[in-house]
């Protein structure tokens, strides 16, 4: 196992009578893309606040490389990228501007590839408040890598953003993965958590409610996989058939939609059934349950697996 | 030092770029200069001895205590201080780079102002250069410091106006630019002596042009230079990075105990 890069243990986090987050604990691996996620409020952006050093924390230890994020942020700014949640240039601050200044902050030469790689490069001598939010957001993110630091902390980075360049920065943290980059990922998109992350936590109400790979946490859900089958004529449209496994079904356009425990048994009745009826299948789909299903059902509940 | 001198060129071009900046370093000055100067030459002729310093103070406070601290409390508002933060600029920096860079567009304006003055207005020019240069320092000084200190503990524009102009009316009324230190009721002139302008001026009687002044100048250059200091240890101290998080070392009142040198001035002189 990788060392471990990140370290939070017992972290509390509260606001005069509210407890923001609750002694959670995780540690992130060398390497790895943690994803943070949660509705609103959960508890989120204030973990990565601390760990930035933006708060100081209530109790419990945080670690990143080591160093502790409240006293000894100093030591720790070279070593992270931040993208934040809400943040700001001064608005005459033109793009190279923005990278000039805090590459020589970090002591390193500026990486105007990156803009370009961010789709920046034609508005490189715009200023900060001509940009739209999206490229503000990008360059941003650009500002957060352009020192190439082991740890890197996002904080919502593809809200705002149009699809190609959502796919970039895909790419790009990719990259920076193979590199060793260690990348914490707060977001509320549900699909990049489980294309990205290679394990997430779900928090909710300032606690962890679930915490493992994607794939093991869809797989400790309810468990239904969802089969979906259309034929030509339509014989799987009688309320009163079941078959193996099935818990739900549904009829919605022109296709029967099943909700199992046990998928390989259904299809095979299924298709039983269909060629007993002589019918003939146009579409089948098996899908297993989204990040998105299993967030839904856990944030729904209240959470608690 | 590359990170310094990036951020102080950056500021520099912000205070000429943004309007207004470039107004309330360039354009006001030097326009209240042109016109106050053509007006009081003929209304109040003695004025025009001592034009060149009370038109130096004006343009110090106006890049210093009117439009210094809104750029930088709007930084902090909208998280530019944040940004900051996270990718390692210091505090101190923050501090003392728009300070240093207002100070250099003064710089500009002052020479502007003594140059022409004898030109079009036959002001006399400073006897004492290393006085005058005194002179223009601590002043800069003291007011950026108050500057400073306006910036971080206002919470918005709005406040920054209010605290700005208690210091610039006063100091235009009676910290010795229109009428001279001497020539105000006593009770008056014990207000004036919680105002930098009125040493200011002290100063740049006593050290530029030589003359007898009603204060001994060695005081008033203690005074700025320890409220200048004041000024901006306290901004130091109450300085805070964020809105959305108001921990802060001290509560924003002990910014008033840089008035402290002002007082004692009161009580001693």
């Amino acid at each position: 196992m990788k060392d471990s890069v990140i370290e939070v243990r017992d972290f509390r986090k509260v606001y005069g009578d509210v407890i923001a987050v609750d002694g959670i604990s995780f540690e992130v691996r060398q390497g790895e893309i943690f994803g943070l996620l949660g509705p609103n409020g959960a508890g989120k952006t204030s973990t990565l606040e601390v760990l930035e050093g933006l708060r100081s924390s209530d109790g419990g230890v945080l670690r990143i490389m080591g160093l502790d994020p409240t006293r000894e942020s100093r030591k720790l700014r070279h070593l992270i990228g931040v993208q934040l949640q809400i943040s700001g240039l001064p608005d005459s601050m033109r793009v190279d501007e923005a990278m000039k200044f805090f590459s020589a902050y970090h002591s390193v030469a500026p990486n105007y590839q990156l803009l370009d790689r961010l789709g920046l490069s034609e508005k490189i001598t715009a200023q900060y408040h001509m940009l739209s939010t999206g490229l503000q957001r990008r360059l941003a993110i650009a500002l957060a890598l352009a020192h190439n630091p082991p740890v890197v902390l996002l904080d919502e980075p593809t809200a705002g953003l149009d699809v190609p360049s959502r796919n970039e920065l895909h790419d790009l943290m990719g990259q920076l993965q193979t590199r060793g980059t260690t990348i914490i990922l707060a977001t509320h998109d549900m699909a990049e958590a489980e294309k990205m992350a290679d394990r997430v936590a779900i928090l909710l109400k300032g606690k962890i409610v679930a915490l493992g790979t994607p794939r093991e946490l869809t797989a400790t859900g309810a468990g239904f996989t969802k089969v979906s089958v259309r034929t030509e004529g339509n014989v799987l449209f009688e309320p009163d058939l079941t078959f193996p496994g099935i818990s739900q079904q549904a009829f919605k356009d022109e296709y029967a939609v099943y909700y199992s425990t046990d998928p390989g048994h259904t299809v095979l009745a299924i298709i039983a059934h269909i060629e007993a009826q002589g019918d003939t299948l146009i579409d089948l789909r098996v899908e297993r349950p989204s990040l998105e299903e299993r967030f839904l059902e856990i944030t729904g509940k209240g959470g608690g697996q | 030092m590359n990170a310094f001198a990036n951020h102080f060129s950056f500021e520099f071009r912000t205070g000429i770029r943004d309007k207004t900046l470039l107004l309330m370093n360039y354009l006001f000055p030097i326009g209240l200069y042109i016109m106050l100067g053509l007006l009081m030459k003929d209304l109040n002729p003695p004025f025009v001895e001592t034009m060149i310093p009370a038109f130096i103070i004006i343009a110090i406070m106006s890049g210093t205590v009117l439009s210094l601290p809104n750029p930088l409390v709007s930084a902090r508002e909208s998280g530019i201080f944040r940004s900051y933060k996270i990718n390692g600029v210091p505090a101190i920096s923050i501090l003392t780079i728009p300070a240093l860079t207002t100070v250099s567009h003064m710089v500009v304006v002052a020479v502007v102002i003594t140059a022409t003055a004898p030109l079009i207005f036959g002001a006399p020019t400073p006897l004492v250069w290393p006085g005058f240069i005194l002179f223009f320092l601590l002043t800069a000084f003291a007011h950026a410091g108050l500057g400073m200190l306006i910036s971080v503990i206002s919470s918005s524009s709005r406040s920054v106006v209010l605290w700005s102009q208690l210091i610039f009316l006063p100091s235009m009324m009676i910290g010795g630019l229109m009428i001279p230190y001497e020539m105000l009721p006593d009770a008056l002139g014990k207000i004036a002596l919680l105002l930098p302008a009125t040493y200011a001026m002290n100063v740049f009687q006593g050290f530029a042009q030589n003359q007898v002044a009603a204060i001994a100048p060695l005081w008033s250059v203690t005074i700025l230079l320890a409220g200048g200091i004041l000024s901006f240890s306290l901004a130091n101290y109450l300085f805070c990075w964020d809105s959305r998080n108001k921990a802060r070392r001290g509560h924003p009142a002990i910014a008033l105990s840089t008035l402290l040198p002002y007082v004692l001035g009161i009580i001693l002189l």
